[in-house]
């Protein structure tokens, strides 16, 4: 059985036009696929194989170049929640925020809490320094992360 | 310069100011419609050329010349990327421009686009920059809705499509082969070069690769004019024919321990302590600075008595320095420890290394290990050698490596090592440990 909608896959087929190459549509597709089902599963690359005439190892090449996307047995949750521990982070206490929060959670970095809500990372500067410690809830950035708002921002991201 | 008007940021912070109405008001899109009305695609080149407009990416190359990398009478298609993917620790002035002033950086797209007979461009994005990248796409949006994008774009015969393409979370795809690569779907891994993107880059066309911020340059330099670009900033050194000098306003980007971290603009050559001390409203907590990060951490590390040093092309060169960089500035204050600055721009590569060429990605990795040591209060009185000396045998200068990433790694590390030499022997020698408190990561 397909694991990809149809209309995820007219999605992916929507981007065909942009790119001279249909391998061009790989990173746009696992980003629609991660998107929906936050993971790419296998079957999922070998359905986005088929769709850009590749073969399903050479979309796993790409996949797994970029640490961003999860498979089958690593989910993200909700919320994917990124705590900045780059130098201007850091110079102002990032590191000690992403420990509190994994203590907090009780998880590693790469890991989900048991509620399924939070998934935590560290991440390499996001470009947020104006505001460090910063962290990142799936794309967007919140500045000013202080220690002491890290009860608040994980109250928010389980509600 | 206390009178210096900002012309990047002018717009920023101004209510609506990421909309085509607003951006229009301000005179937005007049450049556009002078040069498609009154100018040849080589005319646009060749104004760009002789304003002295230098990347503002990080290796400064100049703008214009690029583009005249082009082969002639190409018959197509030629492809322009736009690099959005600022990676660089410490820099995000092109998040700045993105989120607020999407419009100044479309124009600037379309008309290098013009002049490099560019019929489709892609933007690309890191996946980080999630507002910034919404704000892009209304702009593109409401550009084709008003004949500024699509076919005949404002009656002229000219084309033009716009496609934004995210990227995942790789530093290495800032690098423009490695962009390429990226984008056409494939492991980010830098290509060989010759041949350079001018002559073979996506989908082995000609392509030319230029930054957000060089994009919003070109707006402003078809604007007004390139005696007014010329009019700011450095002239070249006459002691120097290869230097090409910085001219033009720069976005800075002020983090770390100062009072009013930001983006600010400046003409290029104040020097880091008026960025610090004017801009930043001085050091924080009314500390002393111990040293600073010149231009986004691969560029290499300053100490205080440095901080009159020029941000200009030239001048992070005179104190060892690697270059300009991105123009971001991270102070750190005399508490801060050396060692943890140094450990932490050795994982930071360490994590980052595409891991293509063995000197880079096992330098790299070594290089994190031993900083991690000496941090822990494991470190070796040899291992200041060590690191010295991987940091000089990775990167393309020594000519191991393919693309410039591991001579960033590298040249933080040796001069850190150079410069602080003093503390890195105390630290070691009373087998102090980090006082940061961080997890045992796995990377």
């Amino acid at each position: 059985m397909s694991v990809l909608s149809e209309q995820l896959k007219e999605k992916i087929k929507s981007y065909l036009p942009r790119y001279p190459s249909k391998q061009a549509v790989t990173l746009p597709a696992l980003h629609l696929v991660q998107d929906e089902l936050r993971c790419v599963p296998l079957e999922a690359i070998r359905e986005i194989a088929d769709l850009l005439d590749l073969s399903p190892a050479e979309v796993h090449d790409t996949m797994s170049f970029y640490g961003f996307f999860r498979d089958e047995k690593h989910p993200l949750g909700k919320t994917r929640l990124w705590v900045c521990r780059s130098l201007a982070c850091m110079l102002r206490g990032g590191e000690e925020v992403l420990g509190e929060i994994c203590h907090k959670l009780q998880v590693t970095p790469g890991g989900t809490s048991a509620d399924g809500k939070i998934t935590v990372e560290f991440a390499e500067c996001i470009g947020a320094c104006e505001g460090a410690p910063c962290v990142l809830l799936n794309d967007a950035a919140r500045m000013n992360v202080t220690l002491d708002k890290v009860d608040d921002l994980l109250n928010e991201l389980r509600q | 310069m206390a009178e210096f008007e900002p012309v990047l940021l002018r717009r920023i912070g101004k209510p609506n100011s990421a909309a085509l109405e607003t951006y229009r008001a301000d005179g937005g899109y007049r450049a556009l419609e002078k040069a498609l009305n009154s100018m040849q695609p080589v005319d646009v080149v060749n104004t760009v050329k002789n304003s002295g407009l230098r990347g503002r990416g990080g290796a400064g190359f100049p703008t214009g010349l690029k583009w005249t990398f082009l082969p002639k009478d190409h018959p197509g298609p030629i492809y322009l990327c736009v690099n959005a993917d600022e990676s660089e620790p410490c820099t995000f002035n092109n998040r700045v421009l993105m989120e607020q002033d999407p419009h100044q950086v479309l124009e600037g797209i379309i008309l290098s686009s013009y002049a490099i007979r560019a019929r489709t461009a892609y933007l690309y994005i890191r996946y980080e920059y999630g507002p910034a990248t919404r704000a892009m796409q209304k702009a593109i949006d409401e550009a084709y809705a008003s004949n500024l994008l699509g076919q005949n774009i404002l009656g002229k015969d000219f084309h033009l499509d716009v496609f934004i393409h995210r990227g995942a979370g790789a530093y290495i795809c800032g690098e423009e082969t490695g962009l390429i690569e990226s984008l056409e779907g494939k492991r980010a891994w830098p290509r060989i070069k010759p041949p350079f993107p001018a002559v073979e880059g996506a989908f082995r066309k000609p392509t030319i690769v230029n930054n957000i911020e060089t994009m919003a340059c070109v707006t402003h330099i078809l604007d007004r004019g390139l005696e007014w670009f010329r009019s700011l900033g450095v002239p070249p050194d006459p002691n120097n024919p290869r230097d090409a000098g910085s001219f033009g306003p720069k976005l800075y980007n002020l983090s770390g321990h100062v009072n009013r971290p930001g983006t600010y603009e400046a003409p290029m050559g104040i020097t880091v302590r008026e960025l610090i001390d004017k801009y930043g409203g001085g050091v924080w907590q009314g500390r002393k600075a111990k040293g600073a990060i010149p231009g986004g951490i691969s560029m290499g590390v300053i100490t205080e008595a440095e901080f009159d040093m020029p941000l200009d092309f030239n001048g992070p060169g005179k104190v060892g320095c690697l270059g300009l960089g991105t123009g971001a500035v991270t102070v750190f204050d005399e508490t801060t420890s050396i060692v943890d600055v140094l450990a932490n721009i050795c994982r930071f590569f360490a994590h980052e290394s595409c891991g293509q060429c063995t000197p880079c990605r096992e330098g790299t990795g070594w290089m994190d290990k031993i900083a991690d040591r000496i941090k822990h209060g494991q470190g070796r009185r040899e291992d200041l050698d060590i690191l010295a000396e991987v940091g000089n045998r990775i990167g393309i200068m020594p000519g191991t490596t393919i693309c410039g990433l591991a001579d960033g790694a590298g040249w933080p590390v040796k001069l850190a090592v150079k410069k602080f030499r003093a503390e890195f022997e105390a630290f070691i020698r009373d087998g102090k440990k980090s006082t940061v408190k961080s997890l045992a990561l796995v990377h």
